[in-house]
C-alpha cells in the first residue's frame, strides 16, 4: 500500500549509516556493581590462569591449565586428556551451547550483559576513556573538538593505553598453549615460535579494533548470537523492559502535577540512554541493541527515588510480568519466573551430559591396548611349517611415572610370541615391557603357532605390574593357511 | 519514485521505491561494512598483482612476486632434502653390520627402505613383500642365499644369475628330465623321495638312491639344501616354486632359475642399504653374528627357494 502524496523532498536517500558514537555515562547501582564484579572476576580468571601451578610430579608440565598441542595433551588441574579422549573437550563445548541456552532460558540475555568478551573488554576500554576524556558530556566535547595539541596527548595516551590492554590480552592467550614463564623469557628475548608472534599480534589487533572501536556494532551487526537468542526469546523470558503502560505519556513533573492521569511516571530525563553502553533506548522495545546489563535500570531507578515513585520503571522482567503488573497483580520474584518448564529442561539436559562426563572421568583406564594386525599378508608359513602372524600392538601408559606392563595370549594353545627386543630364542606366552610416562608404546610381534593351527580369533592382554594394577584386552584373529597342502 | 513513507508495523521509514507493491524498509547499513568490500578489492588488485593470476593466451601473468606452486613444491623438496641429507650422511658412513647398533639410523633405514621398496620391489615381491609362486617370501625364515643384514644386501647388490657379474647368487640346477639325464620313471622316484622328507610320500630305496648320486651335491645328504650354493631345503614346509606333486616334479624335470636385478648399478648404495634394513625387519631377519655362511645343518634352515606360502592352494 502506497500513500498516494508524494512525500517532501527529503536529503538524498543513503544506504550506508555513519556510526553514532557512544559516550556511555558513568553510572552506579547493583547492577553496576554487578559488572564490576563479572569485570574483576573474568579478566581475572583469563589474565591469570596460565600462571597456576599444579605438581604433576617429573614426567608431565606444571602448568595448571594447558593446552599442549605440540604434545597433543591438555591439561586441566588434575585431569589430563589425550587426543583420543576428546569427547570430553566436544562434551564441555555442548554444555558450553546448552549453558547459554540454559542461562537464556533463566535469565535472558545475561551471556551478552555480563559476561561476552566482546562486552567485558569494552566495559573495560569504556573505563579507560572517562579515565583519560572524562565522563560522557567530556568525551562528546573532545570528539567534537578540532585537533589541537591537547587532543592529540589525550587521544594518544588512550589509544596507548588501549594497544597495552590490546598486547597483554594478547600475550595471556598464547600462555595457556605453553609453559607460562618460560614462554614469557623465549617472547621477549625473541625465541618463542613465530606462531606465538602471530597470535599475539593478530589478537592484539583485535581486542584494539573490537573493543576500542568497534564496541556495539560487534553486537549490533557482527555477532550471530543476538540473531539467535531473538528466536529464544519469547514472553516469559527476563529481559530488561520498559513499562511503556507505566511511563507514557512522558512529561515533566510540572506537566504530571497538571494532568496526573495523562502523564506517566518517564519525566524523558534520557537517562536510561545516556547509560546504555549501546546508546540504545530501551524505550524503544526490545532490540538486538539492548545486552540487557541492567545500567538502565539503575539509572532509571536514581531518578525515581528521587521522584518519589516507585522504582522499576524500566526494570528486568518477562513481558508476561509486565502484563500481570499493569492488570495490578503483584510483582513476581525473578527466581519463580527463572524457573519455568523449558529453563527445567535445558538443565536437565545440561546436567545429564555433565554427569554423563564426570562418569566417563572417573571410570576412565589409564592404560589402553590397541591390536593392528598385519592383513598383507595375512600370515606367513615358516619352514618347519609353523604358521606366523604379526601384529603391531600399541601399549598406552596415560599416567605421568613410566609402569611396567606385561602382555599375555589368552588362546591360541602352543604359540609363542617375541619382540625384536626379545629376538626369537627368547620367545613366550608373555611379554615383559617398560612403558614410558605419558606415552604410546608400539611394539611389533611376531606370533607363531604350531603347525596345524586354524585361523582362530584369540586375545592380547595387557596387566600393569605395579601396585595400582589395572589392565586392558584386544581381541584379535590368528591367520592359517586353509589346510596345508 | 520518492514515495517515503513510515511503516506501521516496524515504525521504520521505506526507501520509497515499490515493485509490484513490495517495498523496502530503510535500514542503512553501517558504513564500515562498506569499507569492509573496499579493503577486499584493495586486496584483490594487490593479489592479481604480486600472484600469477590472469590467464593469457599462452601462459598466464606470472606475479611480482614469482610464486609458482611449482617453485613452492621444489622448495619444499630442497628443504626436505636438506633435513634428511644428515640422515643419509650417516647411514653412508655407517657400515651395514653396525646399522644394528645405532636404533635411531635402523629405524630411518627401515622407514626409508619400506619407500624405495614400494617402488622397486613390489612388482615381485608383492606389497607385502609376501612374494608368489616363483617369487620369495621375504618375511618368513628361509633364505636361500642368506637372511643376515649383509647377505641381504649382497643379493640386493649383485642379483641372482645376473649375467657378467662375478658377484652375482649363482647356482645352476640341471633340467633332469628335459635334457635327457633322468628318465621320467627315475624323476617319480626322486619325487616320491624328496616329498617323503616332509611326509607327503612313501620313502623308497630307488629314490634315495638316485637322490644321493644327482642331488646330495648340491641339496646335501640329508637334502637341507646349501646356501653357498643357493640350494633350497627340501626337506621344509617352504617351497618356492609349489611343493604339489607335479610341481616338484616339473622342478626336476626343468629347473626354473628365477632371476632378480642387480640394484647396485641401478640404486645408489644408501638406498639399497635401507632395503637391505627394511628386508631384514620384516620378521625373517637373521642376526648377523649368528650367520655364518651356510652350513647345510644351521639351525635356521636354508632352503628351498620358497615361498608357497600364503594364499596357495
Amino acid at each position: 500500500m502506497l500513500s498516494p502524496e508524494p512525500a517532501p523532498k527529503a536529503a538524498p536517500l543513503s544506504y550506508y549509516a555513519k556510526r553514532k558514537a557512544v559516550f556511555p555515562k558513568v553510572v552506579s547501582g547493583p547492577f553496576r556493581r554487578f559488572k564490576w564484579l563479572m569485570l574483576a572476576v573474568t579478566l581475572g580468571i583469563y589474565y591469570l590462569t596460565p600462571w597456576l601451578r599444579w605438581d604433576r610430579g617429573a614426567y608431565a608440565p606444571d602448568q595448571a591449565v594447558l593446552v599442549d598441542l605440540a604434545n597433543r595433551r591438555f591439561y586441566m588441574f588434575s585431569i589430563e586428556i589425550w587426543p583420543h579422549e576428546f569427547y570430553f573437550v566436544a562434551g564441555l563445548l555442548i554444555m558450553a551451547g546448552i549453558g547459554l541456552f540454559l542461562i537464556t532460558s533463566a535469565f535472558g540475555r545475561a551471556w551478552c550483559g555480563y559476561s561476552c568478551p566482546q562486552t567485558i573488554w569494552t566495559d573495560l576500554f569504556q573505563h579507560v576513556d572517562r579515565l583519560i576524556d572524562g565522563d560522557r558530556n567530556a568525551q562528546a566535547r573532545l570528539e567534537a573538538a578540532p585537533w589541537g595539541p591537547q587532543k592529540v596527548f589525550k587521544r594518544g595516551l588512550k589509544w596507548s593505553i588501549y594497544l597495552a590492554i590490546s598486547f597483554w590480552t594478547g600475550g595471556a592467550w598464547i600462555m595457556y598453549f605453553a609453559d607460562a614463564p618460560t614462554l614469557t623469557v623465549d617472547f621477549w628475548t625473541g625465541q618463542a615460535a613465530p606462531v606465538a608472534y602471530a597470535t599475539v599480534a593478530i589478537l592484539t589487533a583485535t581486542t584494539f579494533v573490537f573493543g576500542g572501536f568497534m564496541r556495539e556494532q560487534v553486537c549490533i551487526y557482527m555477532c550471530p548470537w543476538p540473531r539467535i537468542q531473538t528466536a529464544m526469546l519469547d514472553e516469559k523470558s527476563l529481559i530488561v523492559t520498559y513499562k511503556d503502560w507505566r511511563g507514557e505519556q512522558r512529561g515533566s513533573v510540572k506537566a504530571k502535577e497538571r494532568a496526573p492521569d495523562l502523564i506517566g511516571d518517564c519525566v524523558d530525563c534520557n537517562q536510561c540512554v545516556a547509560v546504555c553502553p549501546t546508546g540504545y533506548d530501551i524505550r524503544n522495545g526490545p532490540d538486538i541493541a539492548c545486552i540487557t546489563c541492567g545500567l538502565c535500570i539503575d539509572a532509571c531507578d536514581k531518578v525515581m527515588v528521587q521522584l518519589g515513585r516507585p522504582r522499576g520503571l524500566i526494570d528486568y522482567a518477562t513481558l508476561e510480568d509486565c502484563e500481570h503488573e499493569r492488570a495490578g497483580g503483584e510483582r513476581r520474584s525473578i527466581l519463580k519466573t527463572a524457573l519455568h518448564w523449558r529453563t527445567l529442561v535445558y538443565f536437565g539436559v545440561w546436567a545429564a551430559i555433565g554427569v554423563g562426563l564426570l562418569f566417563a572421568l572417573g571410570t576412565r583406564q589409564r592404560i589402553d591396548l590397541s591390536v593392528a594386525k598385519d592383513r598383507n599378508p595375512p600370515f606367513m608359513l615358516l619352514s618347519n611349517g609353523q604358521v606366523r602372524n604379526d601384529y603391531t600392538l600399541k601399549l598406552r601408559n596415560m599416567e605421568t611415572r613410566p609402569r611396567p606392563m606385561s602382555v599375555t595370549l589368552e588362546g591360541l594353545p602352543g604359540a609363542v610370541m617375541w619382540t625384536d627386543e626379545m629376538g626369537r630364542e627368547s620367545a613366550s606366552r608373555e611379554l615383559q615391557l617398560t612403558v614410558a610416562p605419558d606415552q604410546t608404546k608400539p611394539v611389533r610381534v611376531y606370533v607363531v603357532a604350531p603347525q596345524g593351527t586354524e585361523e582362530e580369533e584369540f586375545t592380547f592382554v595387557l596387566a600393569a605390574r605395579d601396585r595400582e594394577a589395572g589392565g586392558d584386552r584386544a581381541e584379535t584373529r590368528f591367520d592359517a593357511p586353509e589346510e596345508s597342502e | 519514485m520518492a514515495n517515503k513513507r513510515i511503516d506501521e508495523a516496524t515504525g521504520v521509514e521505506t526507501v520509497g521505491h515499490s515493485w509490484d507493491g513490495i517495498e523496502e524498509l530503510n535500514n542503512p547499513l553501517p558504513r564500515w561494512w562498506l569499507w569492509t568490500l573496499y579493503a577486499s578489492i584493495v586486496f584483490a588488485i594487490g593479489y592479481v598483482i604480486v600472484y600469477p593470476a590472469i590467464p593469457l593466451a599462452n601462459k598466464g601473468t606470472e606475479g611480482l612476486w614469482g610464486w609458482t606452486s611449482r617453485g613452492q613444491l621444489a622448495d619444499e623438496m630442497k628443504a626436505e632434502d636438506q633435513r634428511r641429507a644428515g640422515t643419509l650422511a650417516a647411514l653412508a658412513a655407517t657400515p651395514i653390520e653396525q646399522l644394528a647398533s645405532k636404533p635411531d639410523l635402523m629405524r630411518a633405514a627401515i622407514e626409508g627402505g619400506r619407500a624405495a621398496f614400494r617402488v622397486n620391489c613390489v612388482q615381485c615381491h608383492g606389497s607385502g613383500a609376501a612374494g608368489s609362486v616363483g617369487y620369495p617370501n621375504l618375511r618368513d625364515d628361509d633364505w636361500l642365499w642368506g637372511g643376515n643384514i649383509k647377505d641381504i644386501e649382497t643379493t640386493l647388490i649383485n642379483g641372482i644369475r645376473q649375467p657378467g657379474n662375478d658377484a652375482t647368487r649363482q647356482s645352476l640346477m640341471p633340467n633332469f628330465g628335459k635334457d635327457g639325464i633322468l628318465p621320467p620313471a627315475d624323476i617319480a622316484a626322486v619325487t616320491d623321495h624328496v616329498l617323503s622328507l616332509t611326509g607327503k610320500s612313501t620313502a623308497n630305496a630307488k629314490g634315495s638312491e638316485l637322490f644321493a648320486a644327482n642331488c646330495a651335491v648340491c641339496h646335501g645328504a640329508d637334502a637341507k639344501g646349501g646356501r653357498q650354493v643357493g640350494a633350497p631345503n627340501l626337506a621344509d614346509a617352504i617351497w618356492l616354486y609349489g611343493g604339489k606333486r607335479e610341481q616338484v616334479s616339473g622342478s626336476i624335470h626343468q629347473a626354473h632359475a628365477g632371476v632378480m636385478p642387480a640394484w647396485g648399478g641401478k640404486l645408489d648404495p644408501v638406498t639399497i642399504k635401507m632395503l637391505a634394513a627394511y628386508v631384514h625387519s620384516l620378521g625373517g631377519g637373521e642376526d648377523f653374528v649368528a650367520a655364518p655362511a651356510a652350513t647345510p645343518a644351521a639351525a635356521a634352515p636354508a632352503t628351498p627357494a620358497t615361498g608357497e606360502t600364503n594364499a596357495q592352494p
